[in-house]
C-alpha cells in the first residue's frame, strides 16, 4: 500500500513534468497534441547520445554522483537534452502544426499530431532498435526506508522526484512573479487582448514549446533513469499525461501538475486490486471518472 | 493463375471491409468534424461481439451462443452503438479535443482488455470456434471466399447508399449547419450536441460492421488485429481519398491497402534479414508520412468532389 | 502634416474573405479631440474600430496615423505606435489580479515600472485598494477603469474605445465618459462608439452615424444635435431596426 502510493508520487512527479506543457499547448493552440509524448522520447534518447559523448569526450564525467547511478555526464546531458528536445518541439512546428494552421485546418491539427508521433516513434526505433536501452548498467539497490511496512526506494527515483519538484517551483516562481509569466496566463486566457496589450503572438508560441519541450526532455530522461528507455516510452505514457490534463482540466497549469500526480498515485494503488496487465487502462478509467463527476477538471481556471 | 485469382478475392474482401470502416468515418469526421481517435476499439466492439455471440460454445470464456448470423453481426454493430453512445454523451459537450482524447483512450483500454481477460473474450489468444455462416454447404474453398466477397460488396453499396441518402437529409443538412456555425444552429433551437451525438453513433455502428465482417472472414480474432495501427490506416484511406467524399473514402481504402499490402510484402522480400524487425517501423513511418504529407500538401485528398463541403471555408 | 490623428480612408473589412462588413467607410479622428461613432447593433461600428486596431483584414483603402499609412499593422504593435485599444467586452485579463494586467502592459517599461504603476493607482483610486485582487472580481463600472488604466498605461497619443459604457449604471457611465473627455486636454486622440446617443453627442466634438457598414451621417456634435432626422431616429426614442 505504502509502497504503491510512494511509487505513484515517483511516477506522478514525470508525468506531471509532461502534462504541463502539453496542457499549455493544447491551451494556445486548441488541439490535442498526440506527438507531446514523444518529446519525452527524443529527450530521453538525446540524453543517452549526449552522456555517450561526454563519457569519451573526458571519462572522470562517467563517475556516479553521489549514491545514485547517474553520472555527471548525465547530469549535463539532462541540460543539453532540454534544450535539443526544446529545438525539435519549435522545428516541428514550423514544418508541421505551424502550416496546418495557417491553412485554417483547426481541426487537422490533431491528424498532423498523430502522423507526427507514429515519424519520431518509428525513426527512433530505426535509429536506436527497438530492445530497451538503460543509462547505466550498474545495479544500484534500493535503499530500505522501512521494514514494516516494507518500502523501498531506489536513490535514482528520490533524485527525480525532488529534480521534477523544483523544475516546477522554479515555472511556478516564473509564472507567478515575472511579467513573462503574466503574458503566458494573458495569452492563455485570451488571445486577442493579448495581442492588443501587445504580446506577440508568435514569439510566445515558440516560447510555450520551448518549456513543453524542455519539460518533457527532463521527464523523459527521469523516466529512463527510473525505469528503461525503449521507442515506445512515449506512446506508453501519453494516455496517462491526457489523463493529468484532463484531470486538471485543459489549459490548467497548476491543475496539470497536480493531475499528474493524483494519475500516477491512482494508477498505482489500481494495482491492489487489478492485475498489472490492467495498469495501461487505468487513465482511461481516471479520464472516464473525471468526465463524469467533473468535466471541466479539479483545477479548471476560468477561461475565455 | 488460380493463385492470382484467389489472392485478389482475399485482397478484394480485406479493402472492401476495410472500406465500410472508412465510410464510417467519414460520416464523423468527413461530415460532422468529429474527430474519432479510436476506430480500432468500434471496429473490435463488432469483430469480438460477433464471434461471441455467432460462435460454438467455449471451455475458458464468454461466447457460444451460437446465434444467427445476422443477428449475431447485428450484435456487434450494437456493441460498437453502445460504447459510441457513452463515449459520445460524456465528451461531446465539450470542447472538441476532450473526444479526440476519450477514444483514443478507448482504444487503449478496448486493446488491453482483450489481451488481459482470458474469461472474456480468450485474451492473448484470441476467440476461436466461430464458424463461418453457411460453411457446411459451402465449404471453406473459393467458392465460399468469393460468395464472401460478393455479401461485402452488398454491405459496401448499401452502407454507400445509406449515407448517401443520410448526407441529402434533413438530418444530413442539419450536420452540416452545425459545423460551418455552431452557434447559428444553436439558436435556431437545435441541439448540436443531440446530432453530433447521433452522426457519432451511427458512424461508430458503421465501423461495427466492418469489425463483424472482419472476423467472419478469418472466423478468427484476436488483440494483434485491434492495435492501434489499425485506426491510422483508415485515417490514411479517409484523407488520401478526401474527407467529405464517400467514393473518394473508397478509393482511398482499396489504393492505402494495395499500398500496405505491397509495401509489407517488398520490404519483407527484399529487406536483409537482419533488417527484417524493422519492416513495421519503416510501414509506419511511411503511413506517418502520407497523413502528414497528405495534410500539408493536399489537405482535399487525391479525389476531390465538385461538390465539397470544403473544410477551410471558414477562414 | 494634418490636424487629423487617426484616418480610415474608404475601407473595406469583414471577417471572412468574401463577405465585407465594411464597405467603404471613412472616419477622420482629429487631434486631441473626441469623435464618437453610433449607429444600430450590427453597422460595424466594432468592426470600424477593429479594423484600425489591426484586428480585422482591411481588404481596401487605407489607414492612417497622423498621416503616415498604417493599413493592417500587426496589433501587437500598436502600443508602441501610440494606439491603445479598449475592447468592448472581454477587455481584462480576469484570472490577473489588478496589479499583474496593469504590469502586463507595462512590461516593456523596465525601470520606471514601479513608478508607473504608482501613477496609474493615483489616478484610479479605488483600482489602488484592490490592486492584489483578481481582476475577474471588480464591478463593472471598475473593470471599465482598469480597462481604460490598461490603455492610459502606454502614454498613447490615440485611444480607440469600444462602448466603455456599456453596462454601468448612469452614474458610473457618466464618471467613464468624463473621464475619457478629460484626457483630451492633454492632447488625446479619442475614438469612441457610444450606444446612448444623449450622452455621446454632449461630449463628442465630431460624430459619425454608421449604418449597414457605411457612412450614413457626419458632422459636429452640435450641428447633429439639430438635425431634425437624427433627432427622431436617435434621440425620439424610435430605434432603427437592427
Ligand atoms: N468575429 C466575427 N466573425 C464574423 N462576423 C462578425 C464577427 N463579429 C461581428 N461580426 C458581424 O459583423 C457585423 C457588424 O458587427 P459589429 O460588431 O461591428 O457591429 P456593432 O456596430 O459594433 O454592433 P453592436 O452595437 O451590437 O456592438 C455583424 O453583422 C456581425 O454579425
Ligand atoms: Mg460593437
Amino acid at each position: 500500500m505504502i509502497q504503491h502510493l510512494v511509487d505513484g508520487i515517483l511516477v506522478g512527479s514525470i508525468l506531471s513534468l509532461g502534462a504541463i506543457g502539453l496542457t499549455m499547448v493544447m491551451h494556445m493552440l486548441r488541439f490535442a497534441n498526440f506527438s507531446h509524448a514523444e518529446l519525452l522520447s527524443i529527450g530521453a534518447y538525446c540524453a543517452l547520445v549526449f552522456d555517450g559523448v561526454f563519457k569519451a569526450l573526458y571519462p572522470p564525467l562517467g563517475n556516479v554522483v553521489g549514491p545514485l547511478s547517474l553520472t555527471w555526464a548525465l547530469t549535463l546531458s539532462i541540460l543539453i537534452s532540454m534544450t535539443i528536445t526544446a529545438a525539435s518541439a519549435i522545428l516541428i512546428d514550423l514544418l508541421v502544426f505551424k502550416r496546418v494552421r495557417s491553412k485554417g485546418g483547426e481541426l487537422s491539427m490533431v491528424f498532423a499530431s498523430f502522423g507526427v508521433a507514429m515519424i519520431i516513434r518509428n525513426v527512433l526505433g530505426l535509429m536506436f532498435g527497438l530492445q530497451a536501452k538503460l543509462y547505466s548498467q550498474d545495479i544500484v539497490f534500493a535503499v530500505v526506508l522501512s521494514h514494516d511496512p516494507l518500502l523501498l526506494v531506489k536513490p535514482d527515483q528520490i533524485f527525480s522526484l525532488v529534480a521534477a519538484l523544483l523544475i516546477m517551483v522554479i515555472l511556478h516562481l516564473v509564472l507567478a512573479h515575472t511579467t513573462f509569466g503574466y503574458a503566458l496566463r494573458a495569452v492563455a486566457e485570451n488571445p486577442n487582448l493579448s495581442q492588443v496589450s501587445g504580446i506577440n503572438l508568435n514569439r510566445m508560441i515558440i516560447l510555450i514549446w520551448i518549456i513543453g519541450g524542455g519539460l518533457a526532455a527532463a521527464a523523459g530522461v527521469f523516466y529512463g533513469l527510473t525505469n528503461q528507455i525503449n521507442p515506445v516510452l512515449g506512446r506508453d505514457l501519453l494516455l496517462p499525461i491526457f489523463a493529468a490534463t484532463i484531470v486538471g482540466g485543459i489549459g490548467s497549469i497548476y491543475g496539470a501538475a497536480m493531475g499528474g500526480f493524483l494519475v500516477g498515485i491512482a494508477s498505482n494503488l489500481a494495482l491492489l486490486i487489478l492485475p498489472s496487465g490492467y495498469s495501461p487502462a487505468v487513465p482511461f478509467l481516471i479520464i472516464l471518472a473525471v468526465l463524469i463527476v467533473r468535466p471541466t477538471g479539479f483545477f479548471g481556471e476560468e477561461r475565455a | 493463375m488460380i493463385g492470382l485469382i484467389s489472392y485478389l478475392v482475399f485482397f478484394t474482401t480485406v479493402a472492401a471491409i476495410l472500406s465500410i470502416a472508412v465510410l464510417g468515418l467519414n460520416l464523423q469526421w468527413g461530415n460532422s468534424g468529429l474527430f474519432n481517435g479510436g476506430v480500432v476499439a468500434f471496429f473490435g466492439a463488432g469483430a469480438y461481439t460477433t464471434l461471441i455471440l455467432g460462435g460454438t460454445p467455449q471451455e475458458a470464456h464468454l461466447g457460444g451462443y451460437q446465434l444467427f448470423y445476422p443477428l449475431a453481426l447485428a450484435g456487434g454493430m450494437v456493441a460498437a452503438g453502445v460504447m459510441a453512445w457513452v463515449v459520445g454523451i460524456l465528451t461531446l459537450r465539450l470542447r472538441h479535443d476532450y473526444l479526440a482524447i476519450a477514444t483514443f483512450g478507448v482504444a487503449v483500454a478496448f486493446e488491453n482488455l482483450m489481451r488481459n481477460a482470458e474469461w472474456l473474450a480468450g485474451g492473448a489468444q484470441g476467440l476461436r470456434g466461430f464458424e463461418r455462416p453457411l460453411h457446411a454447404w459451402l465449404g471453406d474453398g473459393f467458392t465460399y471466399n468469393a460468395l464472401f466477397l460478393i455479401f461485402v460488396l452488398l454491405l459496401l453499396i448499401g452502407t454507400y447508399l445509406f449515407l448517401q441518402r443520410l448526407i441529402l437529409s434533413p438530418f444530413g443538412r442539419l450536420l452540416r449547419a452545425i459545423r460551418e456555425d455552431e452557434i447559428a444552429a444553436r439558436s435556431l433551437g437545435k441541439n448540436p450536441a443531440r446530432i453530433r451525438l447521433t452522426a457519432f453513433v451511427i458512424g461508430s455502428v458503421i465501423m461495427g460492421l466492418a469489425g463483424g465482417l472482419y472476423a467472419t472472414f478469418y472466423a478468427f480474432i484476436s488483440p494483434q488485429d485491434v492495435l492501434p495501427i489499425l485506426t491510422f490506416q483508415i485515417w490514411a484511406m479517409l484523407i488520401v481519398g478526401g474527407a467529405g467524399n464517400a467514393r473518394g473514402a473508397v478509393a482511398g481504402a482499396f489504393l492505402i491497402w494495395a499500398a500496405w499490402t505491397a509495401s509489407g510484402w517488398g520490404l519483407s522480400r527484399f529487406a536483409p534479414v537482419d533488417l527484417q524487425l524493422y519492416t513495421g517501423s519503416i510501414q509506419f513511418v511511411l503511413i506517418g508520412l502520407v497523413i502528414v504529407g497528405m495534410l500539408l500538401w493536399r489537405p482535399q485528398g487525391l479525389f476531390p468532389e465538385k461538390l465539397v463541403v470544403s473544410q477551410s471555408g471558414r477562414h | 502634416m494634418t490636424d487629423h490623428a487617426l484616418q480610415a480612408s474608404d475601407i473595406t473589412a469583414g471577417y471572412l474573405p468574401d463577405l465585407p462588413i465594411l464597405k467603404g467607410v471613412s472616419l477622420n479622428a482629429a487631434q486631441a479631440k473626441v469623435t464618437v461613432i453610433i449607429g444600430p447593433n450590427g453597422a460595424g461600428k466594432s468592426t470600424l474600430i477593429k479594423a484600425m486596431a489591426g484586428l480585422v483584414k482591411v481588404s481596401d483603402g487605407q489607414v492612417l496615423l497622423q498621416g503616415q499609412d498604417i493599413t493592417n499593422p500587426r496589433p501587437d504593435e500598436m502600443g508602441a505606435r501610440g494606439v491603445a485599444y479598449v475592447p468592448q467586452s472581454d477587455n481584462i485579463f480576469r484570472s490577473l489580479t489588478i496589479r499583474q494586467n496593469l504590469e502586463l502592459v507595462l512590461r516593456r517599461a523596465r525601470g520606471e515600472r514601479a513608478a508607473k504603476l504608482e501613477a496609474l493607482f493615483q489616478q484610479f483610486p479605488p483600482l489602488a485598494q484592490k490592486r492584489n485582487q483578481k481582476a475577474g472580481a471588480l464591478s463593472g463600472g471598475q473593470r471599465q477603469f482598469l480597462a481604460v488604466a490598461m490603455a492610459l498605461a502606454i502614454n498613447p497619443s490615440v485611444i480607440l474605445m469600444d462602448e466603455p459604457s456599456a453596462g454601468l449604471s448612469p452614474k458610473a457611465a457618466q464618471e467613464v465618459l468624463e473621464h475619457a473627455k478629460s484626457l483630451t486636454e492633454k492632447g488625446v486622440t479619442i475614438v469612441l462608439v457610444e450606444q446612448n446617443v444623449k450622452q455621446a453627442l454632449r461630449l463628442a466634438d465630431h460624430c459619425y452615424i454608421l449604418a449597414d457598414g457605411r457612412n450614413q451621417l457626419d458632422g459636429s456634435a452640435a450641428d447633429l444635435l439639430d438635425d431634425p432626422v437624427v433627432g427622431q431616429i436617435y434621440l425620439g426614442g424610435k430605434r432603427v431596426a437592427s
